[in-house]
């Protein structure tokens, strides 16, 4: 099998400090995998880099594309990189403000997608959009408002269909749970547990909840001042760590 | 002749808004960016426009200038005033005679001759402007085609109005490959953008110059199910009794009664001097002008 | 269906002095297909570190663990997952799912994972929780909000739900009532009859004497540790 994701070597670096660097992994098809470190880590970074935000200094981030195979989404040329960021490719933001249109209608948001992919009939697109509404949980009559007019866990539900409508087979998300509370979070950990494996989506996520990892993601990366210092499983990394950096990080977690 | 260079602008200026309108003319629907000048009057008040204008004018050319259409507005009689000065150029009423005709908001009724150049006055050239405020990101949607935005904001007008509700500034697709501003035209004019002649569009404020060689492609945005109807008031003209011209609405008094008459003004005159008479009109020879 | 060998693990505390806890080695086991071998010996000695280990849950430092044809031991996480998902069911003692989901979903879920249509996922479902004896009327609910013992049977049906080749069980009788550890007993010995290989923890002796073919005391593995 070939690996959706193939990350080589990668680096970025601010100046003379170090963004993340050293970083390689293989992603394969219907993989979840985490990435956790504190602020400042250089997680969100690395995460921007694999989703072509922004260009790493140094290595490769190799896609399997539908048509091609594997191709170097480093340096492929822009329309290229940004015709997958709205085909295969799909980007959760911590802030739904970031991810969707504020000024444009649920239906609206879920429709660009498809709109920017070529759709050109009305009703087509409505009906897609109320299919996608109803798959996140939000009832067919808030179609038309606004998302400024959403609770927070909603917005974040409309940024995952606005996301997942082209049937995308990467996601990037980053903290998709920070800033919600714990029962919407809880809501939000199913809905996208079971996207993913309905649709065998692939994903990566960035997050500092160890708890969101465990029951979200396959496999764990630790990130710590820009490199990667653990990864493996999700629940021996977080079970039996091997790094005294995950060690630390594991025992400061708060129990309820 | 006056203190001024023929048509205002010095010839440099005149040489590089030439280039602009050329490479407008190469890449239909593409915006130019210029160097725009300050101009005598006000930004809003049709700077860009005067200035291809400028560009294009010669000393023998007839100029005609209209504002919705009218002659006689205070904005299209200070610039025909204003060519009148600088360049000493004929002026007309009559669109047949003009070579240049400058317009804000409206396309002659009578159809253009490929000698004839249109040009239109732009207050905010980029159609994606509302959707998207970043001027960087507008560019590169241009140059990547990527022009889902535009749709999302005729299925906003669908969802909210049960219709396409945009009236004007209606987007169209030039040559299936930019997505352009038509410049505050009622969607009526859509269907007169592909015509013989050569149409220039000049936004000073916003520093842009694009343009439509004559016999150009030019589609309406729309949506299969929701397709462009370049629809106008249900009315004739009640001075002409055109059953196929854009109308304006006329609120005559202050119990509410109102009259549909012509917006072209040139329009109208010549089809009552052909006898043609709407409901509340008079026969031209008993007019007085 | 399961062989280890030479097993070796300890704990490194780096953040206590790099303090190291070596907690087995040379640890030798065969578990046949359709046999169930209990691991006995002191709390501390390391019953359920090993389960962890066959697990991939913990990570060995020397030694193999083959579970079919994976080495536990040197695999990728991907092998892992795979075996997870096919070949090998662990019944821990805590419930660890996503709130709110419904029970009767958390217990479908292995079988859904395998592509399984939920019809029929759900009928097995269904059919394991009535056996179990969970009322109807609690499987919509997320068994988050249950009691212990209704916990750990939906743990039990979760673990049985899919017909896994290779089963590690840690206590999964202790707080049931007499009928449910009945229902229990009988799904190990269906297992086993399927051709399951099994590993179990029972403090619960009769039990113990019930299913196991054998036991294998796990103070044998124990390090003596540096005094």
């Amino acid at each position: 099998m070939t690996p959706l994701l193939q990350v080589r070597d990668i680096a970025k670096f601010y100046g003379g400090r170090i963004g993340c660097t050293d970083v390689s992994f293989d992603l394969y098809p219907g993989e979840v995998l985490g990435i956790v470190g504190e602020s400042g880590s250089g997680k969100s970074t690395l995460l921007n880099c694999l989703a072509g935000h922004l260009p790493p200094d140094q290595g490769e981030v190799l896609f399997d594309t539908r048509a091609d195979g594997p191709r170097d989404t480093v340096t492929m040329s822009e329309p290229e990189r940004r015709m997958l960021g709205r085909t295969d490719w799909a980007f959760v933001h911590q802030h739904a403000r970031d991810g969707l249109r504020m000024g444009v209608s649920a239906g609206g948001n879920v429709g660009e997608r498809l709109m920017a992919v070529g759709a050109c009939h009305y009703g087509d697109i409505r009906e897609q959009a109320l299919d996608w509404l109803d798959r996140v949980e939000i009832s067919g009559d808030r179609i038309d408002d606004r998302p400024s007019a959403f609770s927070g866990g909603m917005q974040q539900r409309l940024q995952i269909a606005r996301n997942l409508v082209t049937g995308p087979r990467l996601v990037f998300m980053d903290e998709p749970t920070g800033g919600l509370d714990v029962s919407v979070q809880a809501r939000l950990l199913d809905l996208l547990r079971g996207l993913v494996r309905d649709m065998g989506l692939s994903a990566i996520i960035v997050t500092h909840d160890l708890a969101v990892v465990r029951l979200l993601a396959d496999r764990l990366m630790v990130m710590k001042s820009g490199h990667v210092v653990e990864q493996g499983l999700t629940d021996q990394v977080l079970d039996d760590p091997q790094h005294g950096y995950t060690q630390l990080l594991v025992s400061s977690v708060l129990q309820v | 002749m006056s203190d001024y260079n023929f048509a205002y602008l010095d010839e440099q200026t005149k040489r590089m808004i030439r280039r602009a309108i050329l490479k407008g003319l190469a890449v239909p629907g593409y915006q130019v960016p210029f160097a725009s000048r300050e101009m005598p009057m006000p930004y809003g008040w049709g700077t860009g426009g005067v200035q291809v204008s400028a560009a294009v004018l010669c000393p023998e050319d007839t100029m005609k200038v209209i504002d919705q259409g009218a002659d006689d507005t205070t904005n299209a009689v200070s610039i025909r005033k204003f060519f009148e000065n600088t360049a000493e150029v004929a002026t007309t009423e009559a669109t047949e005679e003009a070579d240049v005709i400058q317009t804000r908001h409206r396309i002659p009724e009578q159809d253009l001759r490929e000698d004839q150049i249109l040009v239109y006055q732009v207050p905010i050239p980029e159609p994606l402007r509302f959707l998207e405020p970043s001027e960087v990101e507008t560019r590169k949607m241009h140059a990547l085609e990527e022009y889902g935005l535009m749709h999302v904001k005729l299925y906003e007008d669908i969802a909210r109005n049960g219709a396409i509700a945009t009236a004007y500034a209606y987007p169209v697709k030039v040559e299936g490959r930019y997505v352009m501003d038509p410049s505050p035209i009622p969607k009526f004019d859509n269907p007169k953008l592909e015509m013989a002649a050569v149409q220039l569009f000049g936004a000073g404020r916003e520093q842009r110059i694009y343009a439509l060689p004559p016999y150009t492609q030019v589609v309406s945005l729309d949506f299969e199910d929701h397709p462009f109807d370049p629809s106008k008031a249900d009315h004739p003209c009640a001075l002409c009794g055109s059953e196929d011209s854009y109308l304006d609405e006329v609120i005559m008094d202050d119990s509410g009664r109102r009259m549909f008459v012509c917006s072209d003004t040139d329009y109208c005159q010549s089809r009552r001097m052909a006898g043609h008479v709407g409901t509340e009109g008079v026969p031209f020879e008993e007019a007085s002008l | 269906m399961i062989e280890i060998r030479d097993l070796e693990k300890s704990f490194i505390l780096h953040n206590q002095g790099a303090a190291v806890i070596p907690v087995m080695a040379g640890a030798h086991l065969d578990v046949a297909a359709g046999e169930c071998v209990g691991l006995t010996g002191v709390s501390g000695a390391g019953k359920s570190t090993l389960m962890r280990m066959i697990y991939g849950n913990y990570l060995a430092n020397g030694g193999s663990i083959k579970v079919g044809e994976v080495d536990v031991a040197r695999a990728e996480p991907r092998e892992i997952l795979t075996l997870r998902r096919e070949v090998l069911g662990y019944v821990s003692q805590f419930l660890r799912v996503v709130p709110r989901v419904p029970t009767l979903t958390v217990v479908a879920e292995p079988l859904l994972a395998l592509g399984t249509p939920v019809a029929e996922a759900e009928a097995r479902a269904k059919e394991l929780l009535s056996q179990l004896n969970i009322p109807e009327r609690l499987w919509s609910l997320s068994p988050t909000t249950f009691s212990g013992g209704e916990q750990q049977r939906v743990n039990i049906a979760r673990g049985f739900a899919h017909r896994y080749p290779a089963l590690l069980l840690d206590e999964p009788t202790a707080s049931l009532d007499a009928k449910n550890r009945e229902v229990v007993l009988s799904l190990i010995e269906d297992a086993k009859a399927g051709g399951a290989a099994i590993i179990g923890i029972f403090h619960d002796e009769a039990a113990r004497d019930r299913v196991c073919d054998r036991v294998v005391d796990v103070t044998g593995f124990t390090p003596v540790r540096a005094a």
